[in-house]
Formats: structure tokens, sequence, C-alpha cells
């Protein structure tokens, strides 16, 4: 078995584990609640074993490197993460409900690498503009970052949702109540605000030790300082103004467009960290 | 307390007037970091520092200036969005102060007052009983609250006792350890671009420069040192993409070499505070091709340096050839091969044959099954270096790290108090234990529920020697 078939088999498992979590909410059955965990736990493994067989492959092709150079890579490497924190916060505070509303979104990152035409799968050589010792801390740090705002925009989601059909059927009553949503929101946007800081900084250390500079305003950064402005706007508003609730909950929605921005709007803009487009920076 | 406020706001009315009130709100910070993200759009849109030809090709004319009137072409260095971030600076730095004096008060606090009744109102506590006199619990609840808070101050009741600990008193500055890293991001990016200079050079291998332009502006810049490129090399993965680039350099300075080094990307140079970094390559247009000869026969080789148009006789009579022209990009059947010679072979008694000797790829001419595999050298390259210095930079990564650690108290620490009151009932005790914490009053219950799990599991040593 090859990395490839076995990321495409987690993607089905994912699948599974989401119709579980969407069923069990949509059609009343908790039942489906520890299945739908468990099927997750299973497509995290197979995920996990994915990249390392991956880059076990990619050593055997004589070019060796961490799988997180190009969209698919980092695509997969979304979807494990967010799947991780997500079990992880399932298990600190037991509301597998939320499970209907984060695990569709690693499915979707994890199809959207398979099935999309234009993102290869295959392993590529690393170019010399990657070929750095900050290469695996930038992107960890980026993508736990990227993960905890997917599971924020998701639980935002849930907090809108909620409110907005206020006849209490016990649908709505299975969700968390909506002062634990708010709260657990804002844990997961503390914690993504901390990775997506370092992942900055990361970034720019990186820059400075590869191109002479530690910001250049290149789209990436640049998008990424945008992203980290409205999660340091939520977060002021928040602490010093008291907002709480809806409020939080559109901000937090707004700053994960940033960061889907910064992910992928990012590369049909001129710039040096479009995926795969690296190279430009050198090139004869 | 409230005494102490009013102070205080007379204490700003006077210093401060409207100014002060302007730069310490909060409403300000919003508005500000809104408006930078929302402009901070336009130039990831709008290239930026591109040709002013480009610009009106993709733009139009009257755009175009009324863009360069808004310095949109240059926007994160024009002088209002450098005014957003000099009121950003103003703002963290008037809003730190303001809070600051009277954090300060809270943290530097010998004995913090503690009121029993306050803790008695939080909805955050848990009463439980033990079967056991409040003076056998006294002295393990004391050492077990020890054990984790740092300030712990113990009072005897009528029939009973009360602790108060606290602990983390000191984490309500890591909000200030932000907004201080943040002040020093600025300040080392003001240093920076003042004290600073970015530049590039071309160098040819086996020449020195000493000049560099300065980017964006094109100034010539002389630097203290020259810089000799000894040799520059390309390699390439099977696939064509390329796997390292790499110039061997010389510094050369009053005439003496000071330092030489391999240089690639992802590892710079660094000499007296300025960087040298990899940066781009490429090949002048040679002005002869440097052609090696093998024969298919005997394996002998052969070079021959020919210059364009001109006839070269091959050697073992296999025929003439004239060297056309040199192209960066040449391609067959589809696949890109890169910069190539492209020749024609004339002989004897045959049509004459158009060639083409991709430089990355020496043995391509296999194919054609001649008398003689033609390759071509490469033409000398040129390194293209970027030259950057920064003394800003160091201040810089101390507000990095500022900033990750400052965040992480602000986030994931906080100024806990705990209040245990036992109060004896018979051979019974009832406890209550409060928690309060300045954050995460969301984890508050649990760590409630765990402290309490705890301590009902506390035995009092003396019972236990008992009981054995």
């Amino acid at each position: 078995m090859n990395s490839s078939t076995l990321l495409s088999l987690s993607t089905f498992i994912y699948a599974f584990a989401a119709f579980f979590y969407v069923v069990a909410l949509i059609f009343e059955k908790p039942v489906l609640l520890k299945p739908g965990k468990w099927t997750a736990i299973a497509g995290c493994i197979g995920n996990a074993a994915g990249i390392g067989l991956r880059w076990i492959e990619s050593y055997k092709l004589g070019i060796g490197h961490a799988p997180l150079t190009n969209l698919y890579e980092s695509l997969i490497f979304f979807a494990l993460v967010i799947i991780i924190l997500y079990l992880i916060v399932e298990q600190k505070y037991k509301y597998n409900m939320l499970g209907a509303f984060v695990t569709p979104l690693a499915y979707f990152a994890m199809a959207y690498a398979s099935l999309s035409p234009n993102i290869s799968d295959r392993i590529q050589p690393l170019i010399p503009a990657l070929q750095s010792n900050w290469l695996i801390a930038h992107v960890v740090a980026c993508f736990i970052g990227y993960a905890a705002f997917a599971i924020s925009f998701g639980i935002s989601f849930v907090y809108l949702f909620k409110k907005n059909t206020q006849d209490s059927t016990s649908f709505f009553d299975r969700l968390p109540d909506s002062a634990i949503l708010d709260e657990l929101n804002h844990q997961m946007i503390i914690f993504g605000f901390l990775f997506l800081t370092v992942g900055i900084i990361t970034g720019a250390v990186w820059a400075n030790s590869a191109w002479g500079r530690y910001w250049g305003w290149d789209p990436k950064e640049t998008w990424s300082l945008i992203t980290w402005f409205i999660y340091a706007t939520l977060l002021h508003a928040r602490m010093m103004r008291g907002w709480t609730g809806k409020r939080i909950a559109m901000l937090s929605i707004i700053g994960f467009m940033g960061v889907m921005f910064t992910y992928f709007g990012v590369n049909y803009l001129p710039g040096l960290h479009s995926y795969g487009v690296l190279e430009k920076t050198i090139s004869p | 307390m409230k005494k102490k406020k009013n102070k205080k706001k007379n204490k700003s009315r006077k210093s401060g007037n409207k100014i002060w009130k302007f730069f310490v709100s909060v409403k300000l910070t919003v508005v500000v970091l809104l408006t930078l993200a929302a402009t901070s759009v336009i130039g990831t849109f709008v290239p930026q520092n591109a040709s002013p030809g480009a610009y009106i090709n993709t733009f139009g004319e009257i755009p175009c200036r009324i863009f360069s009137f808004l310095d949109i072409f240059d926007m994160y260095h024009s002088w209002w969005f450098c005014f957003l971030l000099l009121l950003l600076g103003i703002n963290i730095l008037i809003c730190s102060i303001d809070k600051l004096s009277s954090v300060w008060k809270i943290i530097f606090i010998k004995n913090p007052k503690f009121n029993l009744s306050r803790y008695k109102k939080l909805s955050s506590k848990k009463d439980f009983v033990v079967q056991q006199t409040s003076s056998a619990l006294r002295e393990s609840y004391q050492k077990f609250v020890s054990k984790n808070f740092k300030y712990i101050k113990i009072n005897d009741l009528e029939n009973g006792f009360y602790i108060f600990a606290e602990k983390g008193r000191w984490t309500r500055l890591g909000v200030y350890c932000v907004h201080l890293s943040i002040l020093l991001l600025l300040l080392g990016g003001l240093i920076g671009s003042i004290f600073g200079f970015e530049g590039r050079v071309n160098i040819t291998e086996g020449e020195t420069a000493q000049n560099i332009r300065l980017t964006p502006t094109g100034a010539k810049h002389k630097l203290d040192f020259a810089i000799k490129c000894d040799f520059f090399k390309v390699n390439f993965y099977d696939s064509g993409a390329p796997k390292e680039y790499r110039s061997g350099l010389t510094l050369i300075e009053d005439g003496k070499p000071v330092l030489q080094k391999e240089i690639k990307v992802n590892t710079p140079l660094r000499y007296k505070g300025i960087n040298i970094f990899q940066s781009s390559y490429g090949s002048s247009p040679p002005k002869y091709a440097a052609l090696n000869f093998v024969s298919s026969k005997t394996g002998l080789m052969y070079h021959e340096k020919t210059f364009f148009e001109k006839e070269t006789n091959l050697p073992e009579g296999a025929g003439r050839l004239i060297v056309k022209k040199f192209t960066r990009s040449s391609s067959f059947m589809g696949h890109k091969l890169g910069e190539a010679f492209l020749a024609t072979l004339l002989f004897d008694n045959k049509e004459p044959v158009e060639i083409t000797l991709p430089v990355r790829f020496p043995s391509f001419d296999r194919m054609r099954k001649g008398a003689l595999i033609i390759s071509a050298d490469s033409p000398p390259y040129y390194t293209g270096l970027q030259v950057t210095y920064d003394p800003g930079v160091w201040i810089v990564y101390t507000g990095f790290i500022l900033i990750i650690i400052g965040c992480w108290i602000t986030f994931f620490m906080s100024h806990q108090s705990l209040c245990i009151e036992v109060t004896q009932k018979g051979a019974k005790s009832s406890v209550m234990i409060a928690v309060t914490a300045n954050k995460n009053r969301f984890g508050m219950n649990n760590k409630i529920n765990n402290l309490a799990r705890k301590l009902q599991l506390i035995k009092s040593p003396k019972e236990n020697k008992e009981i054995q």
C-alpha cells in the first residue's frame, strides 16, 4: 500500500465520520456519536500514517523531505491537525455534537486535495528556497493556527445557527449552551492566535535567513498580517469592550475568511509564496 | 478603591486633556487595526514597485495618477500607512501607560487584601462534608495548598479556619509584554528603514564588484569591501527543477582577501553586519561556445572554442559545424531543455543537420547517433546577490520572542486566588472551596471539582498513624 491509497482511504473514513456526526445531530441519534468518534480516530490514524509513509517514500525517491511542501501535502496535513485538535477538544470538554460541524471540514480538505485536477499529488523534489530547517516549524505552526481557527469557525457557525432559530426543539438542546459555545470559541481563537503569531514569526525569521529581510509585504505575508489584525481586533473587542456572542462569532467567521484567503486566495496573486512558485525568487 | 479611581481620573484630566483621551481609547485601537487590515489588502492586488509603464498599461493614465498621488504603488512605505502604524504605536503606548499604573499597584502589593464574604457569594464554588475535625484538616490542607500556591494565609475562625491563597499576580503583566513587543517591532522596523539598506548586485564568475544598486530606488551604494565571485554552480534534479544554487565568494578589503565562503539559498554570508544572500543567477549572452566532442568509435575527447557563424572543422573528419545562436529556452518534442546552443552540421556527402546542444543535458546529442557526441559548456554565469544591512533586526527579534512569551502568559496563565473555609460541625467538617481567576472562567468549574476531589482524598497524617 502506498501513501496515496492510504490517504484516499482516510478521505473515505472521514466522510463516514462526518456522516455519523451529521446524522446524529440532524436525526437526533446520539447513539451514532460514539461510532462517529471512533471513525474519526481511525481516519486520523490513516491520515497520519499516510503522511508518514509519504515522508518515507520521498526518501526512497532520493529526494527526502518532510511532506509539507505543496498544496496537496499542506491540505492533508491541515485535515490531520483539524481532526486531532477536534478530538482533543471533544475529549476535554465532552461536547461531541460539534463534530457535525468540524469533521466535514477535514473531509472537504482531504477531498479537495485528492479530487481537484489542479492539485498534483506527486512527490516533488525540494526547490532550493524550501531547503531549510525552518520549513517544518513554519508550516506546522501555521497549520495548527489555521486548524484552531477552522474549529472556531465551526463553533461560530453553530452559535449563529442556534441563535437564529429560537424555537427550542431537542435538536438545539443537544448542542452545547450558547455561553459555553462562546467561551469555547474564545479558547480556540486564543490558541489559534498564538500559533498564527508563531507561524508569522518563524516565517519572518526564515525569510530573513533566506532572502535577507524579515518582512517584504509579499501578498502571503500581508494577508497573514491582515488575518492577525482581524483576530487582534476580535480579542481587544472581547477583552476590553466586553463583546461576546453573536458579534464575536461574526468576527471569527470574517477572520476565518481571512485565513482561507491567506491559504488559497493568495495563490492567484503575484508573489513569492504561491505554492510551487517559490522558485520565482531565484530564477534565471 | 473608589477614592483611588477618582484621584486617577483627576490626574489624567490634568495631564491629559483631549489628546490623551483620544489615544487612550480601545475604540481607536479597533479602528486603527481594522483600517490597517483593510488598506493592506490594496497592496496585495496592486503589484508594488513595478515599472511606471506596466502600471499605465494595466490601469490607464488617469487612475495611475490618482494611485501614484496616494502612493498606492509603494503603499506600505507611504506617508499615510506609516502614519497608521505610528498611530497604532502611540495608541498602544498610551493605553499601556494608562493601565499599567493601576495594574502595578495590584501586582506589587505586599499583603493582598482578602474578603471572605466575597468568596461566599461566588458562583464557582463547591461545598462538601468531611468526616474529620477541622484541627485534623488544618495542617494537611495547608501543606496541600502551599504546594500549589505561592502566597498563603491561614486564619482561625470560631469553630474552624480558613485558608486564603493566590498565585500568578504577575501574569497580569503579560499583555504589557505583548504591547511592548509590538512597540519593539515598530521601532526595529523604523531603525531598519532609516539606517539599513537593501540592494542587489550581479557578479559574473571571476569578476569583482564593490558597488551595489539599492532597491527600490536603484541608487548606487559603495560597500566597504569588494565581493569577488569565484564561481557559480546550479544543479538540477532529473525533472529539470533546480536543486541547488551555489556561489563561491571572496570578500576583499583593502586589497586583501578577508573571507572566503560558499553561499547557497538559505545559507547566506554575514560580514560586519552586512548579509549577502544568493538571490538569482543568470548568464550574460556568450560570445563563443565552448564545445566538447566525444568520438563514438574511439571514445577520445576533444575540446574546441568556436565563435558564432564561423565554420569549424570537426575532429576525426566528421564534417564541419557552425554555431548559429544561443537561446535561453530550447525545447525538444515538448520537453523544456533550458539554455542551449543551436548549431548546424555540414557534411560533404549528406544534407546539413540542425542540432540543439542544451547545456544542462550534455548527453542529449547521443540520441543523434552521429560519429561524434557533441556537447556545449554553459556560458559563464553571473550570480545575483542580495546585500542587506539592518541594524534593527535584533530589536525585531527581541520583539518576536517577547510577543510569544507575552501571548502565552496573557492567554494561558492567570492570577488565581483560592479560598477554603472549614467549619467544624460535631465530628464532621463542612468545607467550602471557591476559586477566582482573572481569565478563563470556563475552566474554573473543572478546576474546583478537581481540587475538591483531591482535598476529599487527603487524610490528616495524625489520623493515619492512629489507625495504624
